[in-house]
């Protein structure tokens, strides 16, 4: 079978240190976006176990299978879970959530525990889209637009890239670095001319490294019209599968003069973490 | 909270904002019926208020729906905006 090089690793991941048996309040975010989807389970409002995998077909099945992975390594089982919430492009199809959220909401509360209290504005470069959010000091949102209208300047955008050079996904970020001197951007309007954009640039000569180079470029400008409109503050983080690309992450940073926050976390799970704290918060609201 | 519906394509930006803190205050929402489209309905947020929002189905379509109340001769007060007692309601192009 030949390699898929759009394809990223999926994982799983508990906590040791913390006693699930001596836990109050048990909560979950099951996060199903259009390419990956997250459960996180929190322990008292401490991350205790998260899973991340890719979106199936079918988003009842994957919000099962994600779940099901992120108590695997745990003593759990799902009936153990005291409040539920689902987010994401597939939230009403989680079939044991208690209540679905709109993944803005979940990004910045989640943004919030991930970075803390001072982030202001977060770029969620998604599977499928992109969202820019301004929040306040509680994670709350306060202003908010995205933009799904084109794969360009998201996840997919860059899986077709990595399939099209035949670069591992994950590689993308620093050989996009590994150049004399940076391209002009290729087409940012729309995935499908960047692509025939930049197989000319491939028949014409241009190494794997420059044409990277290029696309990284393009997406950095496509995410700065989005976020020029909503206005970016200092205390800036980014969210999603792109935030682990150093290509777009850099090249973004350069254009905006500052540099995002960094977090222990990881970037993907950001939205399930909020799911899961605004499950936290609606059962303690519930009186149970 | 600015909620901003709409997107970016490759002629311009297309967002209609609207400002929820002001529109909570509104108990007629008379957006819903003066859109001739009907674009607008009120729902209850994920902080439990009720607003209006741009429905899901007509997201990514505003520039189309929204070019019968924009002639490119004139530029009349839009419905939506005129209805909206709040001030809440702000398009982008």
């Amino acid at each position: 079978m030949a390699q898929e090089f759009w394809r990223w690793k999926e994982y799983n991941w508990r906590d040791e240190s913390i006693n699930p048996k001596l836990v109050k309040i048990l909560s979950a975010g099951v996060d199903i976006g259009s390419v990956s989807s997250q459960a996180v389970i929190l322990a008292d409002g401490q991350l205790y176990a998260y899973s991340n995998m890719r979106t199936g077909s079918d988003s009842p099945d994957s919000a099962r299978k994600a779940m099901s992975w992120a108590l695997e390594s745990t003593e759990l089982a799902l009936e153990d879970l005291h409040y539920i919430v689902g987010t994401g492009y597939g939230r009403v199809n989680v079939p044991f959530a208690h209540r679905a959220i709109t993944e803005i909401a979940c990004h910045a509360r989640g943004a919030n525990f991930m970075y803390g209290p001072t982030v202001r504005t977060i770029l969620d470069m998604g599977g499928q889209d992109c969202k820019a959010i301004q929040c306040d000091e509680k994670g709350k949102v306060t202003n908010f637009l995205m933009n799904d209208k084109c794969a360009a300047g998201t996840g997919r955008g860059m899986e077709v890239f990595a399939d099209l050079l035949a670069v591992p996904i994950e590689d993308i970020g620093d050989l996009s670095f590994q150049i004399e001197a940076e391209p002009n951007p290729v087409s940012s309007t729309c995935v499908v001319f960047a692509k025939s954009e930049a197989a000319g640039l491939l028949r014409s000569g241009w190494p794997k490294n420059l044409v990277l180079a290029a696309y990284c470029s393009a997406m950095a400008h496509r995410i700065i019209s989005l976020l020029e409109r909503l206005g970016v503050q200092p205390e800036f983080a980014i969210t999603g599968g792109i935030a682990k690309n150093s290509g777009v992450v850099k090249r973004l940073e350069k254009e905006l003069n500052l540099t995002s926050m960094k977090s222990q976390y990881d970037t993907q799970i950001a939205g399930a973490i909020g799911a899961a704290l605004f499950a936290k918060a609606l059962y303690e609201k519930s009186g149970k | 909270m600015l909620a901003n519906y709409g997107y970016i394509d490759g002629s311009g930006q297309y967002y209609i904002t609207i400002d929820t803190d002001k529109c909570i205050a509104c108990q007629g929402h008379f957006c819903v019926e003066a859109c001739p489209e009907r674009m607008f309905t009120i729902e209850t947020d994920d902080y439990d208020d009720n607003v209006a929002v741009i429905q899901d189905a007509f997201r990514h379509q505003i520039k189309y729906k929204c070019a019968p109340c924009k002639p490119v001769s004139s530029h009349p007060e839009l419905p939506c905006i005129k209805a909206c007692t709040a001030g809440a309601i702000e398009h982008s192009w």
